[in-house]
């Protein structure tokens, strides 16, 4: 299992969900990846995205100024 | 066919390609949806920057129809090839900027791209005969079907038994019998479907989800290209179309001006890229300058500012003028007046 990070701020939603779902097809399953957001919409948006598609929000943390939600790949 | 039948949809997040989806799975088919990001898309964006929508629930349509439906989405960024499509619309355009029929036929294009590179067997659209002026006419869809290139591998469920049949309902994947005949404007017959499917909520953008149908984003995109003397854009240009009150008082020159805090806080990050001008003095607002701005322009540029902050009545103004390269400078003004701010300015 490998960890990375995605900058996605400053990118307005539909975009940080766009820039996952292309990081994501480049990971394996069990890969983690911490999606950097300044748009609150991604706390929404990101979620619902692996829910249909087969990945899962390990978690969602609010720094203030940035959300990080982190995803685990799942098999699909 | 060996295998279950596999369909792409394109999904809006509107109630039409709901059903359309809904009525093709209830058939046995695999569907998966498929969304077009052009970036002229109106959900998200305006309700990310303005700080009136701050407290609105932040949901991208399109998501929220493939979970109730339950089917995976593929979110796709068209911005690049979309240029074409707005800039050289063969068909010409609706009542504003908009595209309708290129972009209809440019959207099953690249829809039929994708069924071809995985394997899939057609599309479904939530088109209906006579629900839109531009793209939705009987005589318009034959056309998309054909210059897309998806020919009879396009399937509308909700409008299919008044037009030709299609490859799914020739070679029996579904029947014909269990398709729709809906036309005109009347929303009734999607109303009583849904009822039917048990489909409580849906989004209804009567047409609103693209901001080209919009005539003030339209003007401004017109403004854009003629002061730039080309019929071209990036995506920050879309973006910050999207954002702000905008003045030209030169040709050469044009003013953002944030209208509100959320707005303030979105063109914040565009400061590395242009001129910004912010008042020192007394509270307002964070405007950019986008073109070339000499100091006579800049002096302007910042009595205009001024008149839009909490300054405006003060005899003298301190405006920072800050350079993309983060140099900045004071400048001491008299803000304008109403009326110095002309009409003509607007965009």
């Amino acid at each position: 299992m490998a960890r990375y990070q995605l900058d996605a701020r400053r990118l307005l939603c539909p975009m940080p969900v766009i820039r996952a779902q292309e990081r994501v097809q480049s990971l394996a399953p069990g890969d983690v990846l911490e999606v950097l957001c300044t748009d609150p919409g991604a706390a929404n948006d990101i979620p619902a995205w692996c829910r249909i598609n087969g990945h899962r929000v390990v978690n969602i943390d609010d720094l203030g100024d940035t959300l990080v939600v982190t995803i685990e790949v799942g098999d699909t | 066919m060996n295998r279950q039948p596999k369909a792409i949809s394109l999904i809006s997040g509107g109630l039409d390609s709901m059903l359309a989806t809904k009525v093709v799975m209830e058939q046995g088919v695999h569907v998966e949806g498929i969304n077009f990001f052009t970036g002229f898309c109106v959900e998200g964006h305006t309700h990310a920057i303005r700080q009136k929508d701050r407290d609105r629930v932040k949901r991208n349509n399109a998501l929220w129809v493939a979970e109730q439906l339950g089917i995976k989405l593929h979110i796709v960024d068209v911005i690049e090839e979309y240029k074409d499509v707005l800039i050289n619309p063969k068909h010409g355009y609706g009542a504003n900027l908009n595209p309708c029929q290129d972009c209809k036929t440019f959207m099953v294009r690249k829809a039929l791209e994708w069924i071809e590179s995985r394997d899939f067997d057609f599309i479904i659209t939530g088109e209906v005969v006579g629900q839109r002026p531009k793209s939705q006419r009987k005589d318009i869809m034959p056309v998309v079907a054909r210059e897309s290139g998806a020919g009879d591998r396009l399937l509308r469920p909700l409008c299919a038994k008044i037009l030709p049949p299609t490859l799914p309902e020739l070679e029996g994947w579904i029947q014909r019998e269990q398709l729709h005949d809906f036309s005109g404007r009347s929303r009734k017959p999607q109303m009583e479907l849904a009822e039917h499917y048990g489909f409580k909520e849906y989004a209804q953008p009567a047409g609103g989800c693209c901001f080209l149908t919009d005539e003030p984003y339209s003007n401004k995109l017109v403004d854009l290209w003629q002061a730039r003397g080309e019929r071209d854009y990036e995506f920050d240009d879309i973006m910050l179309l999207k954002v702000g009150r905008h003045l030209r008082p030169r040709p050469h020159f044009k003013l953002i001006i944030a209208r509100e805090e959320g707005e303030g806080r979105f063109l914040e990050g565009y400061r590395r890229s242009f001129t910004s001008l912010s008042t020192l003095s007394h509270n307002g607002p964070l405007a950019l300058v986008d073109g070339k701005a000499d100091d006579n322009d800049l002096e302007l540029a910042a009595r205009i500012v001024a008149r839009y902050s909490q300054g405006r009545d003060a005899e003298r103004v301190q405006v920072e003028v800050r350079d993309a390269g983060g140099s900045c400078r004071v400048m001491d003004i008299a803000p304008f007046l109403a009326a110095d701010i002309a009409d003509a300015w607007r965009v």
